[in-house]
């Protein structure tokens, strides 16, 4: 469709301060990853509205049934025993959203709490918590979670801590070195001066400068989380196996792969968009708010 | 030099003991009686007992520590209950197998990742740079399981190409010398092993490899887009250089620096995910040895092979520092 002059000049100057904000937001990465995100959130959110049978109610008279599109009466086909898959694609997305949101507040608290400590205080303080940050970053990544899953046994809780367990530190390393330069910074002295606690230094001075570092680095957490708690799953190291999630799923299909293609294949399909979508977002966002933040992120584990 | 390498070993020596500490309390704090957790669960309670007295359960947790440290030192990381063999002399078995899929795992990702991230970094918004940060994009959303899966469902299973499990056919090969399949039949100049060797590895190698495909793609890309705004690049194109030498001899050269750090921090990331991908193909490495570990709850062999992969990330990463240090002074120097 052509558009006239006329019609793009007014349409640029009927602009509300509003669209003007929302400009540099408006990047293809930013909304086609923004859409793979809310997907996941409305699967997540409404999944037992709009979920076409019980995720976990098994037919056995009807399992392996192929993908029945519009017409059928399972939309994805049914899994070994006879489950729905389109409803527990939409539970496991669930899990993979409460876990996710989860393992990336989490990290991100600590992460960000003690980067900010270290780098405040500098000194004793300093090398103590970099010399512990230097111990869990030794462990190959997943391999301490895998570890950790393996003695500990299988439940949301040891899951969680489990992917928790190294994911704080990218964001202790940058909040670290935000705060180290931020500490020797004019307002800083200006608020000592004043008679400032050191408590109140890092709540009100240091941290609102950390936070946006933290959220570029909590949406490649997020999606490296969604990675690691699918493959975790896939090694049957996840939750317990009642709750259906992605990478069980998948890990059920492989075995049936040459038979029924569809049990590992749609899983499979929702892990890889939604991780793509939310690196998208990371990447766009990192572009507006800090290039410098280029190499801090973007790997899966 | 010599000085910098003596500093970063010495600094290297705390952190393992501080790993071995970590591992040593995972088997500690895990619920559970340690002798019920190393030992079989046909143990009978005098088996039990004796296990305590061996290993000293019964005394203060620094002993106990002393002790798993010492023998750990000298190469006895226990023996598997499952197996009754050394879990040392098991994850050696195992860990040439695993290496060799690394290996062509980065092969695979240097050969496409870089020269699509030099294009792609020559040429910003081009098509081949949106071709390029596609398969970015590809390479870091992929779960390596499923990309596994899907090889093996197409590949293997429509088109019938390549074999989905396993290392070799069995019988082509020779005894092995060093344990690396391919290199083994190629020592032995048997050919048909060779490519028996390599129509086995394609797959799992390509499912591991694609991840570091992606990143490598970006960090190069990034590198060289960042080195063609150099006066450097300016003045071969002023020299009359073609635009094929300046772009390979010139810019590419200097953004190697950033390349070889992204291949040696993903080295490590390769070998977690080794662990994955062995499972997908029942490839016979140390990743699958650790999950048929945990799967069989053999403990003593899950906490040695953990601590095998983490010594070897640890010293992977202390090579790749000592590198640099010999590639690029300022950091022999710096702090």
């Amino acid at each position: 469709m052509e558009i006239s002059i006329e019609e793009r000049t007014s349409l640029s100057a009927r602009s509300s301060p509003f669209m003007r904000a929302l400009g540099p937001w408006l990047k293809p990465k930013i909304v086609v990853g923004g859409v793979f995100v809310m997907l996941l959130c409305v699967m997540g959110i409404f999944a037992p509205l709009i979920s076409p049978y019980d995720p976990n109610a098994q037919d056995l008279l009807k399992t392996l049934q192929p993908p029945g599109w519009w017409g059928g009466e399972h939309f994805l086909g049914t899994d070994h025993v006879g489950r729905d898959i389109l409803s527990r694609i939409f539970f496991g997305a669930r899990i993979s959203l409460v876990i996710a949101v989860t393992v990336v507040v989490i990290s991100g608290v600590v992460g960000v709490a003690l980067g900010a400590v270290s780098g405040y205080f500098a000194g004793y303080v300093d090398f103590g918590i970099q010399k512990f940050v230097e111990v869990v970053w030794a462990f190959p990544p997943l391999l301490l979670a895998i570890a950790i899953v393996a003695f500990f046994g299988q439940g949301l809780g040891i899951l969680i801590i489990a992917l928790v367990v190294q994911r704080w530190i990218p964001y202790c390393r940058v909040a670290r070195g935000q705060a180290l330069s931020l500490r020797t910074r004019d307002f800083v002295d200006a608020a000592r001066s004043l008679g400032a606690s050191h408590h109140r230094i890092i709540w009100f001075h240091i941290l609102p400068n950390l936070l946006q570092a933290a959220l570029v680095i909590g949406t490649f957490a997020m999606a490296s989380a969604i990675i690691s708690e699918a493959s975790l799953s896939f090694l049957g190291l996840g939750v317990p196996p009642k709750i259906p999630t992605w990478g069980a799923m998948l890990a059920d299909g492989r075995t049936y792969i040459s038979t029924s293609w569809w049990l590992a294949f749609f899983p499979g399909v929702c892990i890889f968009f939604t991780v793509l979508g939310i690196n998208l977002l990371g990447d766009g966002m990192r572009d507006i708010f800090d290039p410098r933040l280029k190499r801090s992120g973007g790997g899966t584990g | 030099m010599f000085q910098y390498i003596a500093r970063r070993i010495f600094g290297t020596i705390p952190v393992i003991i501080l790993i071995s500490m970590l591992v040593f309390m995972l088997v500690q704090f895990a619920p559970g009686d340690p002798a019920d957790l190393l030992l079989s669960d046909e143990a009978t309670t005098e088996d039990i007992e004796a296990a305590r007295e061996r290993w000293g359960l019964n005394q203060p947790v620094y002993v106990q520590y002393w002790k798993f440290l010492t023998a750990a030192l000298q190469g006895d990381l226990g023996t598997s209950f499952r197996y009754a063999d050394p879990v040392l002399l098991m994850i050696g078995d195992r860990l040439p197998a695993t290496i060799e899929l690394a290996f062509f795992a980065i092969l695979i990702a240097i050969v496409f990742g870089v020269p699509l991230g030099v294009w792609a970094g020559a040429r910003p918004n081009s098509w081949i740079d949106n071709v390029g940060s596609f398969f970015g994009f590809f390479g870091i959303s992929m779960p390596s399981f499923w990309f596994g899966i899907m090889l093996i469902l197409i590949v293997s299973g429509f088109l019938n190409l390549l074999p989905s499990a396993g290392r070799n056919t069995y019988g082509i090969a020779d005894d092995p010398i060093t344990g690396f399949y391919i290199l083994d039949s190629i020592l032995y100049w048997n050919w048909k092993a060779v490519l028996d060797g390599l129509s086995f590895i394609i797959l799992p190698a390509i499912a591991l490899g694609t991840n570091m495909l992606g990143i490598l793609m970006r960090v190069t890309r990034s590198s060289v887009l960042e080195v063609m705004h150099e006066d450097m690049v300016r003045t071969a194109r002023a020299k009359g250089l073609s635009e094929h030498k300046v772009l390979w001899r010139h810019a590419f050269r200097n953004a190697l620096i950033p390349i070889i750090t992204v291949v040696g921090l993903e080295l490590g990331t390769l070998l977690s995910g080794s662990i994955i991908v062995e499972t997908v193909f029942s490839w016979p490495g140390s990743g699958s040895l650790l999950i048929e570990a945990i799967n069989s709850r053999d403990y003593p062999l899950i906490t040695g092979t953990v601590l095998a992969y983490t010594l070897m990330f640890v010293i992977i990463n202390l090579t790749i520092d000592i590198i640099y240090a010999a590639i690029d002074p300022r950091i022999r120097f710096g702090n």
